[in-house]
């Protein structure tokens, strides 16, 4: 597989890199052919692969969930509407169990959350080879599947859950509450611009934090089947036991994604609970 | 990782999400939940309800079961009572009449050796005076004898 490139290096910066629409060096507009003129683009330029995947995915779930719920009855719950029911169930308990107020969104965002994250975490177990090929065959010259290795895509989340927990802070303790807490703790008032450097670490570190464990984790998760696919250009021996490891690999991944896609969700959960305690701790 | 613009599709994208699935998925279905957590707890209160009315029904049957158990018994030893009586009562009767018939054949018995008694005494005096007759030959006139045949018919 890994023959067409010119050598291994290249192949796994190709699988990793996003096709992107931007803004070319020379002012026209279209899709990088290459990493260099992708960084040429700069920030206005977008990853189409992982826009569409991203997308296509969330409409899946919601599309699929929307159905469960047109047809929601209080009898036996059959097939679909059973699955549906079991996983709001799993995150209704979630949230009631680490958000101590009352909210119409925490429970919807939170099941949003786990859903759309799996999902997008699921296309890590689509063999590595197979999606960029198909982009080949259309003419595209990168494909990368997995939207929650671009952390464009987990930082896009977790400022989203960012932005929250700012709006729920001053909500819940209005603007001077909220800078009461970053300026006054965890040392007295007269050091002020100390407890403002600690604190306003502390709330950064929260979405840099959640964006890039789940980032970090499908990344290194990718590269790892990356590398094992390399194994099949190394041999009989060598493509024999690769198969073997990709399938451990694989099976490891079930467990890594969800985990991963649950962590985003409680995570999201207890800042929204801190961002909403209004007694003093 | 290079940031560009597809952050800021993924937040819009995210809200979007996050807002159709406040909207239009999770209040239908937590709605169906709890609606049917609520017919569950009804229907479990129901049962209890109807196993509650079920034992209260049957210590009612056995109640009256043994009320009319009871109150056969007692028609049963009324109804003995009354046959023992009518029994009682026809032997009685039985016996009464027996006896006035018994009475009866008894008088009619004694009228009948009476009436005997005096047939035979009249053919006795009959025969004792034919025979008088024949002893005496044409010597004794019945007619003119009758007052002694008639005290001998006494004597006998």
């Amino acid at each position: 597989m890994a023959g067409s490139y010119a050598n291994s290096g290249e192949y796994i910066k190709h699988h990793l890199t996003n096709l992107t629409f931007g803004q070319k060096a020379d002012g026209s507009w279209g899709i990088a052919a290459s990493a260099d003129e992708i960084k040429e683009m700069g920030f206005w330029a977008i990853n189409i692969d992982s826009m569409a995947f991203s997308i296509g995915l969330g409409v899946l779930f919601l599309w699929l969930f929307h159905k469960a719920a047109r047809k929601a009855t209080t009898d036996a719950p059959t097939g679909w509407q059973n699955f549906v029911e079991m996983m709001i169930q799993f995150v209704d308990e979630t949230v009631r169990g680490s958000y101590n107020k009352k909210s119409k969104l925490v429970a919807p965002l939170a099941l949003t959350i786990f859903v759309w994250i799996f999902l997008l975490n699921l296309m890590d177990l689509i063999p590595v080879d197979l999606i960029p090929w198909i982009g080949g065959l259309l003419g595209l010259p990168y494909l990368k599947i997995v939207p929650t290795t671009d952390p464009n895509v987990t930082f896009g989340l977790s400022l989203g859950v960012f932005l929250l927990v700012i709006i729920y802070s001053i909500r819940f303790k209005g603007p001077g509450g909220f800078f009461a807490e970053l300026a006054f703790h965890p040392f007295p008032k007269y050091m002020l611009p100390v407890n403002l450097i600690l604190e306003g670490v502390t709330l950064i570190a929260k979405p840099v934090s959640l964006a890039l464990r789940l980032f970090g984790n499908l990344y290194a998760g990718e590269m790892i089947f990356i590398l094992i696919a390399l194994m099949y250009g190394g041999g009989l021996a060598l493509g024999i036991f690769g198969g073997f490891l990709q399938l451990g690999w694989a099976i490891f991944h079930i467990l890594v994604i969800t985990l991963q896609a649950f962590i985003f969700m409680t995570l999201t959960i207890v800042y929204l609970d801190m961002a909403s305690q209004t007694e003093d701790h | 990782m290079n940031f560009n613009a597809t952050l800021i599709g993924q937040m819009i994208t995210f809200a979007i999400f996050v807002w159709f699935c406040m909207k239009f998925i999770w209040p239908p279905l937590i709605a169906a939940l709890e609606e049917r957590n609520a017919r569950i707890s009804e229907g479990l209160a129901a049962a209890q309800r109807g196993q509650q009315d079920l034992e209260e029904a049957e210590a009612k049957v056995k109640d009256s079961l043994n009320e009319a158990k009871t109150q056969a018994q007692e028609i049963i030893n009324q109804a003995q009572k009354r046959a023992n009586e009518i029994v009682d009562e026809a032997k009685e009767s039985a016996r009464e009449e027996a006896d006035k018939t018994v009475a009866a054949a008894g008088v009619e018995i004694e009228q009948q050796v009476s009436a005997a008694r005096e047939q035979l005494r009249k053919e006795v005096s009959t025969i004792a005076l034919a025979g008088a007759e024949r002893i005496l030959k044409r010597e004794i006139d019945a007619k003119a004898h009758a007052d002694v045949l008639d005290e001998l018919v006494e004597q006998i």
